[in-house]
């Protein structure tokens, strides 16, 4: 399937899901995703696949966990609202080391919010959301084809690291058409042992759990998840960079955000300002090296987010206070034009650009 | 649990169980497992553990187990057998766990027909937590959180949950059984048995509500929990059959 089709984002990811084996969906309706919902209420029974309505969020991200305890790729989707009720059942997903594939198409928040694209759910993705020490997993694709990418990987690396893997788009990306294409993959799934999916055999029962009553256990647990999450760190940290080596001022977004800050970055090329751009595709783990690396060299760094300054925390932390670090967001489902997140460029090379 | 009276059933593993003197709970894992090894689907059977004082079930069962969140345990299900159609999948539940926090699952897994087995166990009190009023306390009973007595108009009247689901159309075995002397016990496991059979043969969604005591937090001894059981329980838990498919006797 080398030609290219116009895809929707979100049916995008329905069919990279599909591609990547996942024969199981659990989902509510909710905007701005309700797409991949319907997509795959249409798609898995041609594929002999399960697509259940579930009656809740917070029973979908159960039922991921009850699948996902018996070894096979399963995902759900859901948009901010619905993503803070699955979070409980992501912390025992997370406890239990399951693999799974969570999709959050960001809308507008607090509380009901509105329907409108935005990225203010990067705390809940990436800072844990639910309870106790642990992380997902997020990847932030900027365009169709990337989604359906990242869809594919995503699988990949739940299975690798047994582990929750959040992909997270926002309501523009989600409703984007462009043309994809979907490459084959090689991917073997792997053999999981662990899963208890009826003994047949067995001369052991595998046991599902989150659950370590013996304090000393459970530190273990923790120290082990740890270990797990700094390979992640150390192996999965992908990020992209544009004109980063000679920049005075390196701008930092992602997902949508990403795509219009290229543009004002442009516009500030052409002007002849020395601006760059720092794209996270993982945000957690999150790109800390080209941060530590460009606060040597670039004079400043402006994040920019549909949001009122989340992944701004962790460029501060990144560039450790060597340079400024400005933000500009909107909210709401409020988009920055091109001209707009320029115009913040400018201002803050003549604040903060030292020159 | 020093002496053995009978040989321990494959489904169970050979560890002594946490529970307090007088409590059901042991028994009814006992028919639980006895049901499994006569139907002889050990090798195929998946349960999944609720929160409450049943939490530590997937060390009891000798079979492959979930620990499924607080009330959860339907969805949990729900998941298992879309995936693995083939496996006999049951939950063990306790009366706030499927009565008060896991309503929604449990109707609407009920409501779904899905082919899961429920085994709730009713003992009218939040046992883990120290004794807290259920959905299920009866009116005027004393519990840490209603220690004035249940009060309808405050808390309002407990709910029967057997009877509720059973007027769902994919409810396919309904029935409420006790396990307070040997003949209910006899009939619980005949309840058991049959839920777990309307499941292999393909029917919808099955339930046995097993009315259990909690002398530790009720604040009595075994045998005067026994007695509550039978005297207030009982009158307004009935026991009985409240939806079986056709052919299915009573
Ligand atoms: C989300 C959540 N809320 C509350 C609790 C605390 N909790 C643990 S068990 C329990 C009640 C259990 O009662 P029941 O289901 O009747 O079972 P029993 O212990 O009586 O067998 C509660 C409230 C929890 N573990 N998780
Ligand atoms: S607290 Fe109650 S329900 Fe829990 S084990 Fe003791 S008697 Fe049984």
């Amino acid at each position: 399937m080398a030609e290219k089709i116009l895809m929707k984002g979100n049916e995008a990811i329905g069919e990279a899901a599909i591609v990547a084996g996942c024969r199981r969906y659990f989902g509510y309706p909710i905007t701005p995703q309700t797409e991949l919902t319907e997509y795959m209420a249409k798609r898995m029974p041609q594929v002999g696949g399960v697509f259940l309505q579930a009656e809740s969020e917070v029973a979908a991200i159960n039922m991921v966990y009850g699948a996902a305890g018996t070894g096979v790729r399963v995902m759900t989707s859901s948009s901010s609202p619905g993503i803070s009720l699955k979070q409980e059942g992501i912390s025992y997903i997370a406890g239990a080391e399951l693999p799974c594939v969570i999709v959050n198409i960001m809308r507008g928040g607090p509380g009901l919010g509105g329907i409108q694209p935005g990225q203010a759910d990067y705390f809940q993705a990436t800072k844990g959301g639910g309870h106790g020490d642990y992380r997902n997993i997020v990847l932030a694709p900027n365009s169709v084809q990337e989604i359906v990418d990242m869809t594919i990987q995503a699988f990949d690396l739940a299975d690798q690291y047994r582990n929750p893997v959040m992909l997270l788009g926002d309501g523009a990306l989600g409703q984007m058409m462009e043309p994809v294409e979907f490459k084959a993959t090689d991917t073997v799934p792997s053999i999981k042992a662990w899963a208890a999916n009826g003994m047949r055999g067995r001369t052991q029962p595998n046991i599902i759990n989150s659950l370590h009553l013996q304090p000393e256990k459970l530190e273990q647990h923790n120290i082990h998840l740890q270990q797990k999450y700094a390979a992640i760190q150390k192996n999965e940290t992908r990020w992209e960079e544009l004109y980063t080596e000679d920049a005075d001022l390196i701008l930092v977004a992602y997902g949508i955000t990403s795509r219009i800050a290229r543009s004002a970055m442009e516009k500030a090329r052409s002007e002849s300002y020395k601006v760059g751009l720092i794209r996270p595709q993982t945000l957690w783990p999150f790109p800390a090296a080209p941060f530590a690396k460009y606060a040597k060299t670039a004079k400043a760094f402006l994040a920019v987010e549909l949001s009122a300054g989340q992944m701004v925390e962790d460029v501060r932390l990144a560039v450790n206070g060597v340079r400024p670090v400005a933000f500009y967001g909107r909210t709401g489902g409020m988009i920055p034009s091109p001209k707009a997140v320029y115009e913040q460029i400018v201002k803050t090379l003549k604040e903060r650009g030292g020159n | 649990m020093a002496e053995k009276l009978f040989s321990r059933p494959q489904s169970l593993k050979d560890v002594a169980f946490h529970y307090c003197p007088g409590c059901h709970h042991g028994i009814i894992h006992r028919l639980v497992a006895e049901v499994i090894d006569e139907l002889d689907v050990r090798d195929k059977t998946i349960g999944v553990a609720p929160v409450g004082c049943s939490v530590l079930a997937y060390e009891y069962f000798n079979c492959d187990m979930f620990e499924a969140a607080h009330g959860r345990a339907p969805a949990v299900a729900t998941g298992i057998k879309r995936s693995q159609p083939d496996t006999v999948v049951f939950t063990y539940q306790g009366d706030g766990d499927l009565a008060a926090i896991g309503c929604a699952e449990i109707v609407h897994a009920a409501a779904r027909g899905e082919k899961i087995t429920t085994i709730f166990v009713n003992n009218a009190i939040y046992g883990m937590t120290g004794g807290q009023m259920a959905p299920t306390s009866l009116i005027e009973q004393v519990t840490n959180t209603s220690p004035y007595g249940r009060n309808a108009d405050s808390a309002g009247m407990p709910i029967r949950m057997s009877e509720m689901l059973a007027t769902l159309d994919g409810a396919s075995f309904i029935a409420r059984v006790a396990v307070n002397n040997p003949a209910n016990m006899a009939k619980a496991k005949a309840a058991i048995k049959k839920a777990f059979e309307i499941q292999i043969n393909g029917h919808g969604f099955s339930m046995v509500e097993i009315l259990s005591t909690c002398p530790t937090n009720w604040g009595m001894s075994p045998l005067e929990a026994a007695a509550w059981l039978e005297q207030k329980m009982i009158p307004y838990y009935p026991l009985g059959q409240f939806k079986a498919p056709e052919g299915v006797a009573k």
